[in-house]
């Protein structure tokens, strides 16, 4: 019996984390955020070299066919290092997407470009996990009208759409009919925006059978957001442990002040067990479990709330350092603050747990 | 990640299960310690090894080899069919395994096997008025006095004092030595005379705990566990066999899933409380915490089997485990709402009433065996590795 991630899963992770060191500091990530730029090429070349987007994309397409808690180990990387990159629309939505409901012929237009690197893709999914204001895409003959909100790493070659019918399709972001905008947003780490659709020719991958791909796909993605979230949560809880143990006052590090040693066990005691979880979650989904789906619910409303705390008290043991933009502390906070929102807060989530195991 | 204990465990699952199905009936229900009843359902969980399985035979144990995987399983199928498993209590939580690590041979012997047989029964003897989270602090006192040690002192919260045939009680030896180092670990009858317990009334009202007032006990000098000032370290060797047994999570299990029926029954204004989507909420984030420890604590014995280190998961689990509890029979009360006031014999209770009484014991399991705050200043010290708390000069107070 081993519950935890195999040596293979820790290399992976110390792979991407030395990599995401040395290349993607925060002086990287402050200049990619400041500059507003789109893309991070140098960064997604870094992560493609080191074979991510080919991580879920079967052998025979020429992937490297690991599974949901393989990914989930990298983005807890890219979490704690506050990454911006397209991995979770183009590595892990997407390929889920276009195996689960691809025909044959669409995987092979798909995913060997996917795991060679030379394409990225968006999300727009959002409305699936219930719809803001007046978005939703509709699909007549394989035309897209309508409008999707908050759109998974927006700056893109292509985009993975739901529409209001749970069925999924795949765009160029140079199709005809359509409107690309950027929303402003806290975390600046990874640019979400709305497409507006006007007669959008759209390629619907027609193997899914009512939504059940589109409910996986944002299951894994619940649980990929959820790692993201655990890896900014244990570096916020690293860095106050830091911080705490050097910054003095009343002539003593404050790291010897309980209350201070208080707020770093507590965030302690709550990371530890949703590690736990997370890696269940991630490993039910690869048993291709009955389980898997309330797993993921749990994992990813779970984390938000532990996020939030560790958001927070990790912010006050870094005292009015902590609120400046000197220290980017808060790109953490923000990263999690992002979490919690995309793909479902934690209160609906948590509902849909309840149904999952029909007590509504 | 591999989950599957392979197929000779699942044999061994398997044979627990038929165990538990063919013999359930004749677990008790509540009986009083010594009874009849209690003790052949012991005799026959050491028979089988479903309890004290690694003690050797000839201190009345089972005489298996060690198996942590057959033991977490044993612990999960008892757990999961809601059967009494094999005693408890401080005697054979805590007592028996020092004794197996720092005991004589003589002691092994006398003690072991009728504190498993549940013929012996102990308590234990270490906090005082005025030594609580500052353990070491104590003044209870035994000086030798011929073959003899002489106790004068006394004990407080000392749990099922009144029930105890023994006593393991720490006993300060060396008064001029440094406050570790003078202290020493003691074994009495609680029948010696010069011993007065006065009963303690809990929060749930039980009477569970007690002083216990000590003048001019007499004790053998060879009832000494360790050496003479060895006393904290003897009794610090088991504070973690304490602490991991507190807020189980398979138990913790047991009563989600009885939750989440109360919620189904229970009703306000004819409408379900499962169907109120703000319990429902609340449920839901209990779930995930008793889920996330569960986990949590399959980790832990990966670890151990894999020799791997995961000292911190280890860490917050009495934190951890007995907040969650006090949080769970907390929102079975809110979900029956002024029937969760109910306490004592009522028609109206569910469970007899056994929510209330859990919501409040667990308040006690958050104090008890080192508190939360306890807790995290080892989780920051130990597992962190902040500092340690400043020390002050004893005279200060004076
Ligand atoms: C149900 C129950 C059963 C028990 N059974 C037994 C038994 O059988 N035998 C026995 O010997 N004892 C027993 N105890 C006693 C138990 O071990 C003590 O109550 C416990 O260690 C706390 O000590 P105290 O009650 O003196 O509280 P105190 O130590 O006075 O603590 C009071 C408050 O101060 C806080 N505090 C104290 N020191 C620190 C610190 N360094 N940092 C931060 N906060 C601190 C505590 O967390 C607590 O909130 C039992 C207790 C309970 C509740």
């Amino acid at each position: 019996m081993e519950f935890g991630l195999s040596e293979q899963q820790t290399a992976l992770q110390d792979n991407v984390n030395r990599f995401l060191q040395e290349k993607a500091p925060l002086e990287r990530v402050r200049r990619y955020s400041e500059e507003q730029q789109e893309r991070a090429d140098d960064i997604w070349d870094g992560l493609v070299e080191l074979g991510l987007p080919a991580l879920l994309i079967p052998e025979r397409h020429g992937g490297i066919e690991l599974g949901a808690l393989d990914a989930a180990a990298v983005c807890e990387c890219l979490g704690r290092h506050v990454t911006p990159s397209p991995f979770l629309s183009t590595a892990v939505l997407a390929p889920t997407a276009i195996l689960l409901a691809g025909s044959e012929e669409q995987q092979n237009q798909y995913l060997p470009e996917i795991a060679a690197g030379n394409t990225t893709f968006g999300a727009a999914l959002s409305e699936a996990t219930g719809a803001r204001r007046d978005a939703g895409v509709v699909a007549t003959n394989s035309k897209l009208n309508g409008k999707a909100l908050f759109v998974i790493d927006i700056y893109s070659d292509n985009y993975l759409v739901a529409d209001t019918n749970n069925r999924l399709y795949v765009i160029p972001s140079d199709a005809h009919g359509l409107t690309i905008n950027t929303l402003p947003q806290i975390d600046r780490t990874r640019p979400i925006g709305e497409i507006i659709f006007n007669n959008t020719p759209a390629d619907a991958l027609v193997a899914d059978d009512q939504g059940s791909a589109l409910r996986s796909v944002i299951d894994i993605g619940r649980i990929m957001i959820a790692a993201d979230t655990l890896g900014a949560s244990q570096e916020m809880l690293d860095q106050s442990v830091q911080y705490a143990m050097e910054r003095r006052q009343f002539n003593r590090v404050i790291a010897s002040f309980q209350a201070v040693k208080h707020m770093c066990a507590e965030m302690a005691a709550e990371i530890e067990p949703s590690r736990a979880l997370l890696w269940y979650a991630a490993h039910t989904i690869d048993e291709d479990s009955k389980e898997s789906h309330l797993n993921a619910c749990h994992a990813k409303a779970h984390l938000s709330e532990v996020g939030s705390f560790v958001g927070k008290t990790a912010t006050i043991v870094h005292g009015g350092m902590g609120f400046t933009d000197l220290l980017g502390l808060h790109y953490w906070f923000k990263r999690i603050g992002y979490n919690r929102q995309i793909l479902g807060g934690p209160e609906s989530v948590r509902e849909e747990a309840a149904r999952a195991q029909g007590l509504c | 990640m591999d989950l599957s204990f392979g197929p000779e465990y699942e044999a061994f699952r398997q044979d627990v299960r038929k165990f538990i199905e063919t013999n359930r009936e004749s677990a008790p229900r509540g009986e009083a310690m010594k009874s009849d009843r209690v003790r052949s359902w012991q005799k026959l969980l050491i028979e089988k090894g479903y309890t004290a399985r690694t003690i050797p035979q000839e201190y009345g144990g089972h005489g298996g080899e060690p198996d942590i995987i057959k033991a977490r399983i044993i612990g999960e199928e008892f757990a999961r069919s809601q059967t009494p498993g094999g005693l408890g209590g401080q005697g054979i939580s805590m007592l028996v395994p020092t004794l197996l690590e720092l005991g004589t041979e003589e002691q092994k012997k006398r003690f072991i096997p009728p504190t498993l047989a549940g013929e012996m029964i102990w308590c234990q003897g270490y906090s005082e008025p005025n030594a609580g989270s500052d353990l070491a602090s104590l003044t209870t006192s035994a000086i030798l006095d011929g073959d003899e040690w002489v106790v004068n002192g006394s004990k407080i919260w000392t749990s099922t004092a009144h029930l105890a045939d023994w006593i393991f009680c720490l006993v300060r030896t060396d008064p001029e030595a440094p406050k570790h180092q003078g202290i020493s670990f003691l074994l009495f009858q609680m029948d010696t005379p010069g011993i007065e317990i006065r009963p303690l009334v809990d929060m749930t009202m039980a009477r569970n705990f007690n002083e216990v007032f000590f003048s001019d006990v007499r004790v053998p000098k060879d009832q000494i566990v360790g050496k003479r000032g060895e006393g904290w370290f003897v009794a610090n060797a088991i504070l973690g066999h304490e602490r991991d047994s507190l807020g189980d999570p398979n138990t913790t299990l047991t009563r989600l899933n009885r939750l989440i029926e109360l919620a189904r029954q229970e009703t306000m204004d004819g409408q379900r409380l499962i169907d109120n989507p703000v319990f429902r909420d609340r449920m839901m984030k209990i779930q995930a915490r008793v889920m996330s420890l569960r986990f949590n604590d399959q980790r832990v014995l990966s670890s151990r089997i894999n020799n791997t280190d995961s000292r911190l998961a280890r860490m917050i689990s009495k934190l951890q485990g007995t907040e969650l509890r006090h949080d769970l029979e907390g929102l079975a009360i809110d979900i029956m709402g002024e029937i969760g006031l109910m306490y004592g014999r009522s028609d109206y209770l569910t469970d007899n009433g056994s929510w209330q009484q859990q919501y409040m014991y667990f308040l006690g399991l958050i104090i008890g065996g080192g508190t939360s705050q306890i807790q995290k200043n080892i989780i920051s010290e130990r597992g962190l590795g902040m500092p340690k708390e400043p020390k002050f000069e004893q005279k200060a107070e004076a």
